[in-house]
């Protein structure tokens, strides 16, 4: 047997930097990221950039099946249709728990539609109501929906779709693509202050760093999925209900050129069928499942649970129990002994078949309706989920004969799913848009010429899929007139292309210094891998900053112990060491990791209050608060802002503006 | 639920410098071994089981196997999808057999022409997208 101290990945990472080439590539405006948002700024961008720009999308994986949507979806859960744009607001802030940003909400739900609109015309079929079969949303063809804002599709290839129109898109502009290349670094102007100059990233194939300059860049590169620990402890850990390979990129990458940051406490923690996290939308929505604890009881609907809902008022009283505050009343069946919670898929089903024997449907129409229920429940998994279908079937469960556990999940951060955190952007120029939410370009940071979109916007979630697509149109929209309007201006970056290189390079070199000390080269005290400090990363966050183990709770003194724990993986992270490229993508992911996920424990130490009781919780102010900033209360804004000059972090109150009346 | 490459079945994609799995996985995880000429998942406790790899390849070589710290041995999910529908055959650990086909675009791959029949954009300074010129904005 050979010694265990060589690499064994398939493509090595060259630690001979003479060997690792720099490519220096300058661009007019650069888009960063290939999910829903990033096509759809590759969509828009040509039709308003001067003739003759240069423009080029940067996607780490391949546009065809990338981002959040790479498996498939089974619904679209944001199409406005018949509905007020008004009301998408009103929805948006009574699940958020009324700290959210009204004028970027009301916004998007004005171009969402059209995004969805080009999706069918692109080839997604949508599901039509019986007489409406083959009539265009366009046409006014009448979806069926799940719920007052959720469309059904057949979305298997919704991201294909989507990507091919994108890719020819860019194709026909003459605009460059760029895939497996991982940006992991923005630069900022050498000579303008706070301003973006370009961006440094590495071929996942091939030992090469390219360095990108450009004239302003939008970075839409998804939320964060393994902060904290997840509930599986072996191969499970890759089932992430949120894409595995969404590491909080666009979040640190933002935060480190100093981009202000909003609501980084809010944290999406999804209560999904148990271990495979399969879609529970349509069976609460489509077939009208009910959840029950373990004596059967509809607990949501007790007494107890009004009661309990009321100590949260006025969230817990509206009309539309708030995401968080359902999983509130789960975790409570759960810790008061009362679980496992049961969706009870046997009784749905039943119902409808019940149902339709009642109106008299014959033996025939019966078996033929049935099967149709049935395919459309197992679509809902195949379509997004894969995995949970074959925990069914591995289970043997089929769910007209069993009922499955649901359970919440681990924590994740996104801005463009049921969760809102991400980075202070500037609304729409217009009038009626507070003072204090704009700054001239639509979605851009607090940093000149960077502009994000989807998971990257914050305070304003339940964009999903056709909101963070119609959200990168309007940013690359609004990109371009910042670049027409700063036509004179040449970006100069701070580092020389060895300089970026190096300090890219930097964990493929630490190892080749130190792998041959010990006989195994996973155990070296020199360094740490990639894999051991998401693992470290994961218990850490786990147990003081309010992860699953402790039922998400968290307290101050806890969080300084998190924070302590993370200074000193901060600190580690600079013996990192990698020997493949496929590696040197997890280190540099670690690093984007840590950053976000310190940043979200600072903001939950800062706001002393629970304002999202489900999602975490803060045991020594339990309280959600509904008193505004102006009167010494919580119900604001929190901001945050990394000094990429001297290191230093504030956390900030800022105002929160009600636009849509209640 | 790793996906897992049967040895029998891939050809390395014929010699080309990177395989079908590997140009598609979005998580980086499949990678040809040149010299058996074999694709492999390299990375599996990260696999997201989104199936990519399991409907491209070409040689139907990649299956997925539950994964071992959550699901007993024996259920199957393997589809096969064409350009415009996929064939999802669900086997279950006590044998039972269920198939469901479902339609997955209604227009041939690479026809989309994103630009063609669309109006010229309208201003730059208004907030309006190119495809809605001429609309007046709705606001609160």
């Amino acid at each position: 047997m050979a010694l265990r101290n060589k690499p064994t990945w398939e493509l090595l990472a060259e630690p001979d930097l003479s060997k690792v080439p720099v490519e220096e590539l300058e661009y007019d405006a650069i888009i960063v990221g290939g999910g829903m948002a990033a096509t759809g700024s590759a969509f828009e961008i040509g039709k308003w950039m001067p003739a003759g720009s240069k423009v080029c999308l940067i996607d780490k994986a391949a546009l065809e099946r990338s981002g959040a949507v790479a498996q498939g979806l089974s619904a679209i859960n944001t199409y406005i249709g018949e509905n007020a744009v008004a009301d998408y607001v009103r929805m948006v802030r009574g699940d958020l728990m009324g700290v959210v940003r009204e004028d970027l909400i009301f916004d998007l739900g004005r171009f969402v539609d059209d995004s969805v609109m080009h999706f069918e015309e692109w080839g997604l079929p949508i599901w039509k109501k019986k007489g409406d079969e083959g009539k265009s949303l366009r046409d006014g063809g009448q979806p069926v929906r799940t719920g007052k804002w959720q469309i059904m599709i057949n979305g298997e290839s919704y991201k294909c779709i989507v990507a091919e129109a994108a890719k020819n898109a860019l194709d026909e502009m003459g605009y460059d693509l760029h895939e497996r290349v991982y940006i992991v670094k923005l630069l900022l102007d050498a000579n303008k202050p706070n301003t973006i100059a370009g961006c440094v990233g590495f071929s996942a194939r091939e030992n090469k760093v390219i360095v990108y300059k450009c004239k302003a860049m939008i970075v839409a590169c998804g939320g964060a999925v393994n902060i904290f620990r997840p509930r599986a402890t072996d191969e499970g850990k890759g089932r992430a209900w949120y894409p595995i390979w969404n590491a909080g990129s666009t979040y640190t990458m933002c935060m480190q050129v100093g981009a202000e940051m909003t609501m980084m406490e809010n944290r999406f923690t999804p209560s999904r069928f148990k271990d495979g996290y399969g879609p529970v939308g349509a069976w609460f929505l489509l077939f009208k499942a009910g959840v029950t604890n373990c004596f059967g009881e509809s607990y949501a609907f007790t007494d107890a649970a009004k009661e309990e809902l009321a100590k949260y008022a006025p969230y817990g009283l509206q009309p539309v129990t708030p995401t968080c505050l359902r999983n509130h009343l789960m975790l409570k069946e759960l810790k008061e002994g009362r679980g496992p919670i049961y969706m009870d898929t046997a009784a749905a089903l039943k119902k409808f078949l019940d149902d339709k024997k009642a109106e008299g449907m014959d033996d025939k129409a019966l078996k033929k309706y049935w099967k149709e229920l049935e395919s459309e429940a197992w679509e809902d998994f195949l379509d997004m989920s894969c995995g949970q279908a074959g925990l069914w079937a591995a289970m043997n469960i089929e769910p007209e004969k069993v009922g499955s556990e649901i359970m919440p999940t681990e924590p994740y951060m996104l801005g463009s799913h049921s969760g809102c955190c991400g980075i202070w952007v500037s609304g729409p120029n217009e009038d009626w848009v507070p003072d204090d939410y704009k700054w001239g370009y639509n979605r851009m940071t607090t940093v000149n010429g960077l502009f994000t979109a989807g998971d990257g916007v914050g305070a304003s979630g339940h964009k999903f899929s056709s909101g963070s697509h119609a959200e990168g149109r309007m940013a690359a929209k609004s990109m371009a007139k910042y670049v027409i309007d700063n036509a004179s201006f040449a970006p100069a970056l701070k580092q020389s292309a060895d300089e970026l290189k190096a300090e890219i390079y930097k964990p493929v070199v630490h190892y080749a210094e130190h792998s041959k000390m010990t006989t195994d080269d996973m155990i070296n005290p020199n360094y740490i891998r990639p894999r051991h400090m998401m693992e470290r990363l994961m218990k850490y966050t786990d147990e003081y900053g309010g992860g699953w183990s402790p039922y998400y709770m968290t307290n101050a003194k806890l969080l300084s112990i998190a924070m302590h724990h993370l200074d000193m993986l901060r600190e580690d992270s600079e013996k990192l060491a990698v020997s493949g490229l496929h590696e040197l993508i997890r280190a540099w992911e670690m690093n984007h990791r840590i950053w976000c996920v310190e940043d979200h424990l600072r903001h939950i130490a800062f706001r002393e209050e629970s304002r999202y009781p489900g999602f975490y919780y803060r045991g020594d102010f339990p309280d959600t608060d509904a008193k505004s900033m102006e009167d010494g209360g919580w119900k604001c804004f929190v901001n945050s802002k990394y000094d990429p000059e001297t290191g230093e972090w504030s956390t900030f109150k800022k105002t929160l503006h009600q636009i849509i009346p209640d | 639920m790793p996906s897992y490459v049967i040895e029998e079945k891939c050809d390395g994609c014929k010699g080309g410098e990177k395989t079908a799995c590997m140009y598609i996985c979005p998580n980086d995880l499949m990678i040809l071994d040149p010299e058996a000429m074999k694709a492999y998942n390299q990375e599996p406790d990260q696999c997201w089981e989104c199936y990519n790899c399991v409907k491209i390849c070409p040689q139907g070589a990649i299956e997925v196997r539950h994964y071992a710290d959550i699901a007993p041995m024996g259920g199957y999910v393997q589809p096969m999808r064409s350009s415009d529908s996929i064939m999802w055959t669900v086997k279950f650990r006590n044998g039972n057999i269920k198939r469901f086909k479902f339609p997955i675009r209604t227009t041939p791959e690479g026809s989309i022409k994103p630009y063609e029949g669309k109006p010229e954009p309208g201003p730059i300074d208004d907030g309006v997208l190119f495809t809605m010129a001429g609309q007046t904005l709705e606001t609160p």
